[in-house]
């Protein structure tokens, strides 16, 4: 345990007074306090990285809407979660994710544990705005286990970031630019030849969507377990 | 004394690039189809023996995507002719399973279909059959869409609240019980 003094803020969060410590995010603060801000990316055991905008809150006195995951709180703070400007956005965003792969829920491994479907329907989306774009994506199945399904995937890098910061193997990464962003393995080698995975699976658990999932599940099928995460990360912290 | 008859709603339902699933599940709602029956009249439907859409329809239930140029001129049609038209199901909220073919070229699937996988009397047809869009669509990327009612099918009771939601003249509000592959 270090004994620096904790430095406590206080702050307002959708009307609510709120205190937290200078090293807390907006989203953590949030949550202890029983306010619900949308995430996607975020997994709670794994690091912040703001990626896919669900969790943008207004600043009062600042231009650009910030991401809550990774925006330290501060004193006097005064932070609006939900309008219809933020709503919008959220919506637009998750709209393209939608439209940017080929998300066909009803014959997807996850259909009804689905993070990506269930924020949908919590956040109305209940049709694409924008036109799909249909690109014929790769299905990797060389891995004896687990497969991956790069139509259902939404870059969300949670793979990626556990299988580094967790299993310690780097085995996921990401490939490439915009709509043509693909997670890999191993330098873009199939994954069932890859040298670094040790094939612990926590990629597929923690995985929001049908991306990566175990073999032999048919539609609706595949559950993820992520128990072992916040369990992993506790034991993470104590070893420090 | 003679009962003065209240007009009934004419309603549509329509089967166009889908399984009919959306129509199983509307003929899923058992009993609640005769409380249905009692405040609307079936006007056109794959269930009844219209063969031409009608005009002054009040709700048309369109189930399935814009697959085809009859889907093309049919969706169209209905547009003209109904007040209210609800997307019913993911195939025409979405594109849904009819819309995996896209992602290939339109030649490729009819070689795929009709010759690679044909045992017998190898050809595309290309009379009588509807000629098939390069790009299966969702209704609203075609005409404007009213009510969106998500759902592989969409559940009975679903389908019975949207109607006698918009029976009452309100849109009926369904984030909580509808969602995309349900």
């Amino acid at each position: 345990m270090n004994n620096t003094a904790i430095e406590i803020c206080t702050l307002i969060i959708e009307n609510h007074e709120c205190g937290g410590r200078a090293d807390q995010t907006i989203l953590e603060v949030a949550e202890e306090n029983g306010i619900f801000i949308p995430t996607l990316c975020r997994l709670s055991g794994l690091s912040n990285i703001g990626a896919c905008r669900m969790c943008l809150v207004e600043v009062k006195g600042m231009n650009k809407l910030m991401p809550a995951c990774v925006t330290k709180v501060q004193e006097g703070m005064v932070v609006t979660v939900n309008n219809e400007r933020l709503a919008e956005h959220r919506r637009l965003a998750l709209e393209m994710l939608f439209s940017e792969r080929n998300h066909i829920c009803s014959v997807c491994v996850t259909n009804g544990h689905c993070d990506l479907q269930f924020l949908a329907q919590k956040l109305g989306v209940n049709h694409i705005t924008m036109p799909y774009i249909h690109p014929l994506m790769p299905v990797d199945a060389s891995h004896p286990r687990f497969l991956a399904d790069h139509n259902r995937c939404i870059l969300c890098t949670r793979c990626v970031r556990v299988c580094q910061e967790v299993e310690g193997a780097h085995t996921w990464d990401i490939m490439g630019r915009g709509t043509k962003a693909r997670v890999i393995t191993d330098l873009n080698r199939p994954w069932g030849e890859s040298e670094s995975c040790t094939g612990c699976g926590k990629c597929v658990q923690v995985c929001p969507t049908g991306a990566l999932s175990e073999k032999g599940q048919a539609a609706g099928e595949m559950l993820k377990r992520r128990t072992f995460l916040p369990y992993l990360s506790m034991m993470r912290e104590v070893g420090k | 004394m003679t009962k003065v008859k209240p007009t009934k709603a004419r309603v549509a339902t329509v089967w166009l690039d889908g399984c009919s699933g959306c129509h199983m599940s509307l003929l899923d709602m058992d009993e609640k189809l005769i409380l249905l029956g009692e405040k609307i009249e079936l006007v056109y439907s794959p269930l009844v023996d219209a063969k031409d859409f009608p005009e002054n329809v009040d709700v048309a239930l369109v189930e399935g995507s814009i697959s085809s140029e009859e889907d093309l001129h049919k969706i169209k049609l209905i547009r003209r002719n109904t007040k209210v038209l609800v997307a019913l199901g993911d195939c025409s909220v979405t594109g849904n399973i009819p819309s995996m073919r896209t992602v290939f070229p339109l030649a490729k699937v009819m070689e795929r279909v009709y010759d690679e996988n044909a045992t017998i009397n190898k050809q595309v047809p290309t009379k009588v059959v509807p000629r098939l869009l390069e790009r299966v669509m969702p209704l609203h990327e075609v005409v404007k869409v009213d009510v969106y009612l998500p759902g592989c099918p969409p559940s009975a009771d679903n389908i019975f609240f949207a109607v006698s939601e918009l029976l009452e003249g309100r849109v009926p509000e369904m984030t909580s019980t509808a969602r995309f592959g349900a």
